[in-house]
């Protein structure tokens, strides 16, 4: 049985879908980045998981508990929030403790003057106060338990909202772009903190972002969703090396995948710039469809080998490789190839030259963008093209 | 550049004491004739300064002939209770209406409006007539019930509960709070800027009220301290001047000391809320 079950998700808001049946499956400890683009619903599903807003229908299980019908409070479920979310008047060491207390406290000793005269309580704040300390050591802010939000700096305040979410040790651990108001340093640092808590603790963890490159880096599992409906759930390498559909591979990679639009030809055949490529498969005649390729399986030719003429319409060294823009001639398309630096010596703009696709590394997108899998035997028959 | 900074700077501050000294000027003029004697007071000349310090004698006639501590006590009484239900009414009302979703948040809504169009004046009858009916008249029930719902605390509260983050009270949901814990725990500690401000508009305006007061109330022991001053007036000072400004200094004092003492919250409450007194 899987840790966490989604089934059938649905919510709208008047005409708006934001999210058109979302179902998704996640194992024990397991590590699941939902990432899309604003607006896909991907921080919605994730509010309704924590029972923050509710779904129009679909359910929720995890550990065995139907969660659907449950108040927030009751679903043993932590989140960690964009803005952090810290209680401003509390300290940092308040602010962890607040969880514990309000489960581990009853209402009547928690009150502020009485609380403090019940039996019992003495034992169980000592108790939280352990707990608290263990949990600010391991995240190495012991020091800053007495200071407020308001004095901490962005990645302490971090860390103190992932101390608060993780110091009850919840059954499903949920986080909404907990990295995104840090800056770029921090942010690939704070990357390799959080999974390695996740490691340690062990809780499946859904984890939202907009960052494609954070979700594969961190997650045993990507969901792509885009408005709405999830596009594939599968391991960093499969979304990036074996997309399902175009829009997955069109918001993985940088750069963005090279795309051309095309259409099946009658004989089956698929005419690209002056090749003509024989899939393995039969794709129907005259459907319109979409090749696309990443950019480091195309290579730079001098003008005149076989392959796609094109020009060289900018360079950009980043150091360990050089991206180089490129138009294709016959048809105007851009195309982006991606070059270690030795192989780019003597490229210069507006100099004309040949890309040459690896052949297996094409993939065909029919017209609904779905994957056609006759790319994977795509062709490495590549023949001219007459005239 | 300087020099017409500098000219602008010297006319607006001589305007801006021109219009405090205009002010200032009664209250100014009180405290010089409740220094004064029943004599000077009635001399055609005019001075600000009196020539005989009588502040003693005219503060004991006040203390003397009015019961002073029971009006302070009834001011006391009546703006703090007044305040207090205001406050515990308003909070919880407005955090629903910033935060909750319901079906009738916008029929709320409309009411809050509508009930901020409403001066007491216009329903001050009926109320006066179901007080009578109901024995209440001359007592602190007649002089607080009417204003412990205010419409301006919960549209005051609400626009400040809507700034507030979502996800901190979303936050305090998962940490496994009630939402009246959350009020309690989250919400209020976090309110003070605007408890404050409206602590500030309700205990003035309720403090210096003579309105409601001298409706509902005939017996001198309910009397608030405007109303006392006018009981005074009318039946034991009569012509003594001295005494009757020496009293209503008595009774302005603890708003201007309060004042004084909050004067930056106060301006603080006055920005924020973006209306004035």
């Amino acid at each position: 049985m899987s840790a966490l079950s989604i089934t059938n998700v649905t919510k709208s808001f008047g005409d708006n879908h934001i999210l058109k049946g979302i179902s998704l499956e996640a194992e024990a400890g397991e590590f699941i980045a939902l990432v899309g683009p604003s607006g896909c619903g991907k921080s919605t599903l994730l509010r309704i998981v924590a029972g923050l807003e509710g779904a129009d229908s679909g359910e929720i299980v995890a550990g065995g508990r139907d969660l659907t019908r449950l108040v927030a409070a009751e679903r043993n479920v932590a989140m960690v929030f964009q803005s952090y979310a810290l209680y401003p008047h509390l300290t940092a060491g308040q602010n962890i403790a607040v969880p514990l207390a309000m489960r581990n406290l009853t209402s009547l000793q928690r009150l502020p003057m009485i609380g403090s005269m019940l039996p019992g309580q003495k034992a169980i704040r000592k108790d939280i106060l352990r707990q608290v300390t263990d949990m600010a050591r391991s995240l190495k802010i012991d020091h800053l338990l007495d200071r407020k939000p308001g004095q901490m700096s962005g990645g302490q305040r971090q860390r103190v909202a992932l101390a608060r979410a993780m110091v009850r040790q919840p059954g499903l651990f949920l986080m909404d772009e907990p990295l995104s108001n840090l800056d770029a340093n921090l942010r690939v640092h704070a990357r390799g903190e959080i999974v390695d808590l996740h490691r340690r603790a062990g809780v499946p963890t859904l984890y939202v972002t907009h960052d494609q490159a954070e979700a594969l880096s961190m997650a045993d599992r990507v969901a792509v969703m885009m408005s709405g409906s999830l596009l594939q759930l599968a391991a960093p390498e499969v979304i990036y090396d074996d997309p399902a559909h175009i829009e997955v591979a069109k918001f993985v990679g940088q750069p963005r995948i090279n795309t051309i639009a095309s259409r099946v030809d009658a004989d089956g055949a698929v005419t690209l710039g002056t090749w003509r490529l024989q899939p393995h498969e039969r794709l129907v005649p005259g459907t319109d469809i979409t090749v696309a390729i990443r950019s480091e399986f195309l290579s730079i030719a001098d003008m005149g080998t076989p392959g796609l003429p094109a020009h060289i319409e900018r360079l950009e060294f980043l150091g360990s490789e050089v991206i180089v823009y490129t138009k294709l001639d016959a048809i105007g398309e851009s195309m982006v190839v991606k070059l270690a630096p030795s192989d780019a010596r003597g490229l210069v703009a507006g100099k004309p030259v040949t890309i040459v696709p690896q052949g297996e590394r094409l993939m065909v997108f029919g017209a609904d963008g779905a994957r056609l899998r006759a790319d994977l035997t795509f062709t490495t028959l590549l023949e001219r093209a007459h005239g | 550049m300087t020099q017409t900074f500098n000219l602008g700077r010297a006319i607006r501050l001589t305007l801006l004491s021109l219009g405090a000294l205009i002010f200032l000027a009664p209250y100014i003029f009180m405290i010089s004739t409740a220094g004064k004697a029943q004599s000077e007071i009635f001399t055609s000349s005019l001075s600000l300064i009196p020539t005989q310090f009588f502040y003693l004698e005219n503060f004991a006639k006040a203390f003397g002939r009015v019961s002073m501590g029971q009006l302070l006590w009834n001011g006391v009484v009546v703006c703090g209770l007044i305040f207090v239900f205001q406050v515990v009414i308003a909070i919880p009302c407005a955090y629903a209406m910033a935060k909750l979703k319901f079906g009738a948040a916008r029929l709320l809504m409309a009411l809050v409006m509508l009930g901020l169009l409403v001066p007491i004046h216009a329903t001050s009858l009926p109320l006066y007539v179901a007080f009578d009916s109901a024995a209440l008249l001359n007592s602190y029930t007649a002089l607080v019930a009417p204003f412990s719902i205010s419409v301006f605390a919960i549209f005051l509260f609400l626009q400040f509960f809507r700034a507030m983050p979502d996800d901190l009270i979303h936050a305090a949901r998962l940490d496994g709070m009630s939402e009246l814990g959350i009020v309690m725990r989250v919400i209020v500690p976090n309110a003070w800027p605007a408890i404050t401000a409206f602590a500030i508009f309700s205990v003035v305006a309720h403090w210096n009220d003579l309105y409601w007061p001298l409706i509902v109330v005939s017996n001198q022991a309910y009397a608030t301290p405007p109303l006392g001053l006018l009981f005074f007036r009318a039946a034991e000072a009569g012509d003594d001047y001295g005494a009757l400004m020496a009293a209503t200094l008595i009774i302005t004092l603890p708003l201007v000391a309060a004042f004084l003492l909050a004067q930056k919250r106060f301006v603080e409450g006055i920005t924020m809320t973006g209306l004035k007194g």
